[in-house]
């Protein structure tokens, strides 16, 4: 019933899942952290607040992503980050000071929390940049030119912007008063950034990627799929006025902007999807090609079919316990 | 000079030995929280919330450091060792999958509940958030042990085309070393945690925090630690003797035997010297070495001399061994000695609190002994008889891992100086904080 071929879609759609859920749900607690202003006490402290419970478990989607590329992909798994050595260094020392600074910066002298606030912020920004870099690699098919270092360059920008969208709608949502204000100022800075760095990056990548050209205008199926950029587009017109509204009367229909957020994540996410499946190293190898040994992966899919739909209803769980505006958090 | 291959060998070394500094104290920790939760629970008396709240910080900033570098350790087999995944990944793959499915977001998510959810949740479903996060740590430790002690002693798989692939997934699992190897860290865990409490509090004590809360987690840490101290000995004793049956090399160099003797000395001190194949200012009890491995007086002991082209490098696997167990003794008589004192005089005198201050560390120090025991004398092998470590390496510039080395053991070394900064400063900061009620302080505290 499993049988190899069978696998390699069941695989590569739990890593595709696992990605756009760390995209989408560590984009929001970097995002928060890419915004977090190094002036005001209070606010920083409240934004912190409201990712405190989550950032920890956001952060395992990339830890499932990557390990799912390493048992069902495992050459795939090391072409890509043997070619991404540095930058990987790079986000990985961006997370881990993100992720102690966390912690630290409650727990030290009050006179160094500025430092680890600081930290925490410079950490968000190169996790995110770096992410975004390397996508732009990837999409590049790691090809060593400086043309492939300036697309990768915007690309990181693009993701910087995106995050920064996310997070602002995410503070959007569980913040009130002056904070919301400036949160809804924020996204639509980051919105029009974002929306630039989508149309850049969507529309580069067709000129310089003869393949992904031929994906999308070669296609028999074009009409189907202009939908897809035009409902992007729509989106982020869409976000632009919800946040204008909001700005008079923030507590109408605050969850929006996180929602279409969310939109777009996935439709940029399905939008690089398409051009590249069934590669998982573009142009080099396919999800087929790259399968590890059926049977460990039939072992491993018993759990998967068990343990995913548990994760899911325990996050849903946690993010129930932590429902509506955020209070100062407490160890009790 | 600084190839690759060696710098990729103390990078991830580096990586390792800090990360694991970090879950050797929480997986036992998170018990210890279960255990003032639910005294809590139980008695409603403020001390063992008071008990909770404090370590639960340190259980919070402890486990964001294990987190952190644990995502490192995801990457580094990537982008260090491919050839470790290109051969054993059938293997490997499942089981570090079943960890991150089973444990990881189990205690990321609930962690959070734990944190920040005691208002607002029933003290029943934090307490079982609190059960969840120490059973999740503990079943991290379950699988990534299972692999580490498959590399060891591996069984249950078939190489076809130079490939490993699983035959039986129970054997795999349940390979030889793994009792005892999972056993002997959770033992370690609870030690290194029970000194790291015993420490902490007596910092407190010594700082004049007249609290409740410091003498009772110095009480119940003590305890802990007379308890488990002799049974690390005996558990100690037996990964020791399944190690002489499938490791043979390892307990040679463990001992420092060159060459295949009868009725085999236990050294005390020595120094190897590769160079001869002999150690030089030996110590010795007689025959003491072949007594413990194979209870007979005059047992043989296979020397180095029988695995020539297998032998792990003698000088750390000996002296690692030797601080284990020196570090572990001396755990023991402290543990034991002070945990009677403190029956008969309800307190410590000053010297023994600044003893357990000391020794807040002690189980860094062993546990980190104890791995360099038994990964160096894996040696060569990266899995024993299957993988050599030259054949799994990356195909990286030299350059661009000095960098990222560089990189990592900055960062190293500034964390953990932030780190046991803060869990002092922490205990001062606790020290200022009042009393709970200051009256009714004598009324059933250690209930």
């Amino acid at each position: 019933m499993l049988d190899a071929q069978m696998l390699s879609f069941i695989y590569a759609s739990l890593m595709a899942l696992a990605i756009l859920l760390y995209a989408v749900l560590d984009g929001y607690d970097l995002g928060v952290g890419i915004l977090l202003p190094t002036d005001n006490e209070e606010h920083a402290d409240t934004m912190i607040a409201s990712i405190g419970p989550f950032w920890d478990a956001n952060e395992t989607w990339l830890v499932l992503a990557v390990g799912l590329a390493l048992i069902a992909f495992p050459v795939a798994h090391s072409m890509i980050l043997q070619a991404l050595y540095l930058p990987i260094t790079v986000m990985l020392i961006g997370l881990i000071l993100r992720g102690v600074a966390f912690d630290f910066r409650a727990k030290a002298k009050i006179k160094r929390k500025s430092m680890w606030n600081q930290l925490f912020k410079i950490g968000s920004i190169i996790s995110a940049f770096t992410q975004g870099y390397m996508l732009g690699l990837y999409v590049m098919s790691f090809e060593q030119s400086a043309l492939a270092i300036v697309f990768a360059c915007l690309s990181g920008v693009g993701v910087v912007a995106a995050y920064a969208l996310i997070g602002a709608a995410w503070l959007i949502l569980k913040t009130e008063g002056k904070l919301q204000q400036q949160a809804i100022a924020w996204c639509q800075i980051a919105t029009r950034m974002a929306f630039f760095g989508v149309v850049a990056v969507s529309a580069i990548n067709p000129i310089i990627n003869h393949s992904v050209y031929a994906r999308w205008f070669e296609s028999d199926i074009l009409l189907l799929l202009l939908p897809m950029p035009i409902i992007c587009l729509c989106m982020f017109v869409l976000l632009d006025r919800v946040l204008s509204k909001l700005k008079v009367h923030p507590d109408v229909g605050s969850w929006l902007p996180f929602l279409i957020s969310c939109m777009i994540f996935i439709l940029c996410f399905f939008g690089l999807l398409y051009s590249f499946y069934p590669y998982v190293v573009p142009g080099k190898l396919t999800i087929f090609e790259a399968l590890a040994a059926p049977e460990s992966l039939r072992f491993l899919f018993y759990g998967v079919v068990v343990v995913v739909p548990t994760i899911l209803a325990y996050t849903a769980f946690s993010y129930r316990v932590f429902w509506g505006k955020v209070q100062p958090l407490s160890y009790y | 000079m600084l190839d690759t291959l060696l710098l990729s060998r103390i990078q991830f070394a580096a990586n390792i030995s800090f990360h694991i500094l970090f879950p050797t104290i929480t997986i036992a920790l998170a018990w210890f929280l279960v255990f003032f939760k639910v005294r809590y629970d139980q008695t409603q008396h403020p001390v063992w919330l008071r008990a909770y709240r404090f370590w639960v910080k340190i259980f919070a900033l402890t486990f964001a450091l294990g987190v952190v570098s644990g995502i490192t350790m995801s990457f580094q087999f990537g982008t260090n060792w491919p050839g470790f995944m290109e051969k054993v990944g059938n293997i490997a793959g499942p089981l570090l999958g079943y960890e991150v499915l089973t444990a990881f977001f189990m205690e990321a998510t609930f962690l959070g509940v734990m944190l920040f959810g005691m208002k607002r949740v029933s003290p029943r479903i934090h307490t079982l958030s609190t059960v969840i996060v120490a059973i999740g740590t503990s079943l991290s430790a379950f699988w990534i042990l299972s692999l580490n002690s498959w590399m060891q002693t591996p069984t249950g798989f078939e190489i076809r085309d130079g490939v490993v692939f699983p035959t039986d997934w129970f054997l795999v699992i349940f390979n030889p070393s793994f009792p005892y190897r999972l056993a002997h860290m959770l033992l370690a865990s609870g030690l290194t945690a029970s000194f790291l409490i015993a420490g902490v509090s007596s910092y407190r004590l010594l700082r004049g925090d007249d609290k409740k809360a410091p003498h009772l987690t110095l009480k119940v840490s003590l305890t802990v630690a007379m308890l488990l101290a002799p049974l690390q000995m005996f558990v100690g004793d037996l990964h020791g003797l399944n190690t002489f049956e499938h490791q043979p090399q390892k307990v040679a160099a463990m001992e420092g035997i060159w060459e295949t003797e009868q009725g085999a000395d236990m050294l005390l001190f020595a120094i190897p010297n590769e160079k001869t194949r002999s150690n030089e200012y030996e110590v010795a009890i007689p025959n003491l070495a072949s007594w413990i491995l194979t209870h007979e007086k005059n047992g043989t002991i296979r020397g180095l001399n029988e695995f020539k082209d297998a032998t792990p490098p003698v000088k750390p696997v000996f002296f690692g061994f030797r601080i284990m167990v020196g570090m572990g003794m001396l755990m023991i008589a402290i543990a034991v000695y002070f945990r009677i004192s403190l029956w008969r005089h309800n307190t410590l005198a000053s010297w023994q609190l600044k003893t357990l201050v000391a020794m807040s560390f002690s189980g860094w120090v062993a546990t980190l002994a104890g791995w360099y025991v038994t990964e160096i004398g894996r040696q060569p092998y990266l899995v024993s008889g299957v993988l050599r470590i030259e054949d799994a390496v990356t195909q990286v510039a030299s350059d661009n891992v000095l960098i990222s080395l560089i990189a990592y053991l900055t960062v190293y070394v500034l964390l953990l100086i932030a780190y046991v900064r803060t869990l002092f400063y922490t205990a001062d900061k606790s020290v200022e904080v009042e009393e709970y009620q200051k009256t009714s302080i004598e009324e059933n505290v250690y209930a």
